[in-house]
């Protein structure tokens, strides 16, 4: 079967799946969306967090991102995983047995009143339509290379599969859709490395494999791996870090706290039965997500290697990687860089008129390698590769089946509409239930609530979408954004209403706007105003990224600590908190009366 | 009751601090602070502080994270604060 073939079955047959479980479970359940009751199962929740958790900048995005960075890339790594330890033991399990339907909620009873509430709405959206982009952002490599369209066509094709997915159907089957999105999602992900860890290394486990030995030769992976890159002129990729360790540093933190302050997670842990069960699930949905985390650094690492060696022969043999010959000739390219050039995620510019492909850092500061360079006659680096497709693309490199291709293709996916499915909810919940419903229009029927969540839900499609063709930033890049906004903003003002029983509301409000206004100056300063090219105003600050060179996408970190400072300032200055809310948080920390979870 | 229930929060806070101290060393303080360091000590083909950043750490997170769940537990119940 060809490949265009093989991939819609294996698209098609997932697709169905996704369905079929959205309407069992739809026609299993007559409860309605809001009603408490029942609960998950928190291994079962573990899955559906994690497929609601790993999206497509986990999927497709990172582990180009860590290939193309090397050892600096564990920032991801550490980071999105790092901070479900500060939910376990932070948040879940109070906010649990605070027990509501929405993060809003508790901003609203903690911080007794509106405008807590309204701040944290806008927080939230602003954060969640972010983090959006990046999803479109992945649904648009992944359909363009699978359809043989342009990427932004594979954006429309995204937004309105979106659209039918999240809008018309799946509102109350979502968990048990998710649960099957992992599995597809995981095994897409998994099967290809094992391959490809078995080629290189000869070790099925390709946590194992990225440890182990280079198949035919006498050096481990990683060495030979730090070989290659440095022949080429990049920096050795078991110590390169992207700007210095104190970005990483930061950058780290932000994504932690940012994972402990995205609303569309944190709801998660209002599903299961008890307390004590969202201490464990937090563990749970923990264990699924590194099944996939710690595959990653293998499959990074192991396709710069496979695209270092197919553009260049001399890297596998460890001959001389200047020899005229060792450079592909670009008439025999691969079938994968024909097809990947279609979609302009991959170029090639002849800028020395030899007709093959030379592929290396031209940016080097080393003087020596570009002597070398300039020597063998090479004019700049002639391939243009983008991060995003290195997943994707990674079982074509590496020469695997058909249904191996078609699989990666169905997984990536599944992450990007599970988790934008996830985050529309987020969304949709917010402006219907916690703005319209709760504040606004509080003789809004159920169907009318129901109907401006769609609405609202249709209306972030398109935004989303949009930006989606213009990205600031890899998929990754985006999403990393979207978690310095929740950094920043709600993590903060949550982790006080919990630890502190002297925080007012007052003193929560202003933290929360200096930490997003703070946060939003500094990354629309170098990423332009709402990710809009051209309106970049770096400049007034006098050189990029100013601030003790931390990159836009770390400036989260930065943020809270802002919002916990003007949170403490402001707080000493204004009324103290009503003593039945001190009581009310003093309840909160003791597991004992938890009502009935809420189902969802 | 007031008493006990201040002396819980004591040690649930006292359970949260150390949990941290170990989350604080592996992934900040050995994959990224001393990871240099690390390096020269090799974990199979691995150097030490790559292995603690790409690996080590995440598998750390996981352990973290049910070991405290099952101190909670124990916490509660020594205190008669548990669901029933």
């Amino acid at each position: 079967m060809s490949l265009q073939a093989m991939t819609y079955l294996v698209v098609g047959l997932t697709f169905a799946l996704y369905l079929g479980i959205a309407f069992w479970t739809r026609a299993g359940s007559t409860k309605e969306f809001y009603v408490a009751g029942g609960g998950v199962h928190p291994v079962l929740n573990g899955m559906a967090t994690g497929a609601d958790w790993m999206s497509a900048a986990s999927f497709i995005s990172m582990a180009g991102m860590i290939g193309y960075m090397g050892y600096g890339g564990a920032l991801f790594l550490m980071g999105w995983t790092g901070g479900y330890v500060l939910l376990a033991m932070l948040l879940a399990p109070y906010l649990r047995k605070f027990g509501k339907f929405t993060v809003p909620d508790f901003f609203k009873a903690r911080y007794y009143s509106n405008s807590a509430t309204v701040v944290a709405v806008v927080c939230l959206l602003v954060a969640s339509t972010t983090y959006i982009i990046g999803q479109m952002t992945g649904v648009g490599v992944a359909f363009s290379r699978f359809l043989g369209v342009s990427s932004e066509m594979g954006v429309i094709i995204g937004m309105a599969i979106v659209f039918v997915y999240a809008v018309f159907g799946g509102m109350k089957g979502i968990t048990y859709t998710q649960v099957a999105q992992y599995v597809v999602l995981i095994l897409a992900y998994t099967i290809p490395a094992i391959f490809i860890s078995l080629q290189l290394t000869g070790n099925p486990i390709p946590q194992l494999g990225l440890g182990g030995q280079y198949t035919g030769s006498d050096m481990a992976l990683l060495a030979k791996l730090d070989h290659i890159v440095t022949d080429l002129g990049f920096g050795k990729y078991t110590t390169s870090v992207p700007g210095d360790k104190l970005n990483m540093f930061v950058y780290t933190v932000s994504l932690m706290i940012g994972t402990a302050g995205l609303p569309h997670v944190i709801i998660r842990f209002f599903t299961v039965p008890k307390v004590k069960d969202a201490r464990s699930s937090a563990g749970w949905a923990l264990v699924f997500i590194a099944i996939l985390y710690t595959t990653a650094p293998s499959v990074a690492a192991m396709a710069r290697l496979n695209l270092h060696a197919t553009i260049n022969t001399a890297v596998q043999s460890g001959g001389d990687v200047f020899a005229p010959d060792a450079s592909i000739q670009y008439d025999a390219r691969p079938d994968w860089m024909k097809r990947w050039e279609v979609t302009g995620l991959l170029k090639f510019e002849d800028k020395n008129g030899d007709g093959r492909i030379q592929y290396y850092n031209d940016t080097s500061k080393n003087a020596e390698f570009l002597a070398k360079a300039d020597a063998a006659g090479w004019k700049g680096s002639e391939l243009t590769v983008n991060n995003d497709i290195m997943v994707l693309a990674n079982p074509e490199i590496a020469n695997l089946p058909n249904w191996v291709i078609a699989l990666v293709a169905a997984g990536g996916l599944a992450a990007a509409l599970s988790t934008a499915a996830g985050l529309l909810l987020a969304i949709s919940s917010a402006i219907s239930h916690d703005l319209l419903k709760n504040m606004m229009m509080k003789d809004l029927s159920e169907k009318g609530e129901l109907m401006a969540g769609r609405i609202a839900m249709a209306c972030a499609i398109v935004v989303a979408g949009f930006l989606g063709m213009y990205p600031p930033d890899f998929a990754a890049g985006t999403v990393a954004i979207a978690f310095g906004l929740a950094a920043s903003s709600i993590f903060p003002a949550l982790m006080m209403g919990i630890f502190s029983k002297t925080m007012n509301r007052q003193g929560a409000v202003a933290g929360m706007i200096a930490g997003l206004v703070f946060t939003m100056f500094y990354v629309f300063a170098h990423t332009g105003i709402f990710y809009i090219h051209g309106t970049e105003y770096w400049q007034i600050f006098g050189k990029k990224d100013f601030f003790f060179g931390i990159s836009p996408n770390a400036i989260g970190a930065i943020g809270a600590v802002v919002n916990f400072a003007v949170a403490f300032a402001v707080k000493n200055m204004t009324t103290p908190v009503p003593s039945d809310i001190a009581a009310m948080v003093e309840n909160v920390r003791i597991p004992k009366g938890a009502g009935g979870a809420i189902d969802h | 009751m007031e008493q006990s229930q201040e002396l819980y929060w004591k040690k649930v806070l006292g359970l949260i601090r150390n949990v941290l101290i170990v989350w604080f060393l592996c992934s900040y303080g050995a994959g990224i602070m001393f990871a240099g360091a690390l390096d020269n000590i090799k974990l199979g083909g691995y150097p030490l502080g790559f292995w603690f950043a790409q690996q080590g750490s995440i598998y750390i997170f996981v352990a973290l994270i049910f070991i405290y769940a099952k101190m909670m537990g124990k916490i509660d119940k020594d205190f008669d604060v548990a669901e029933d």
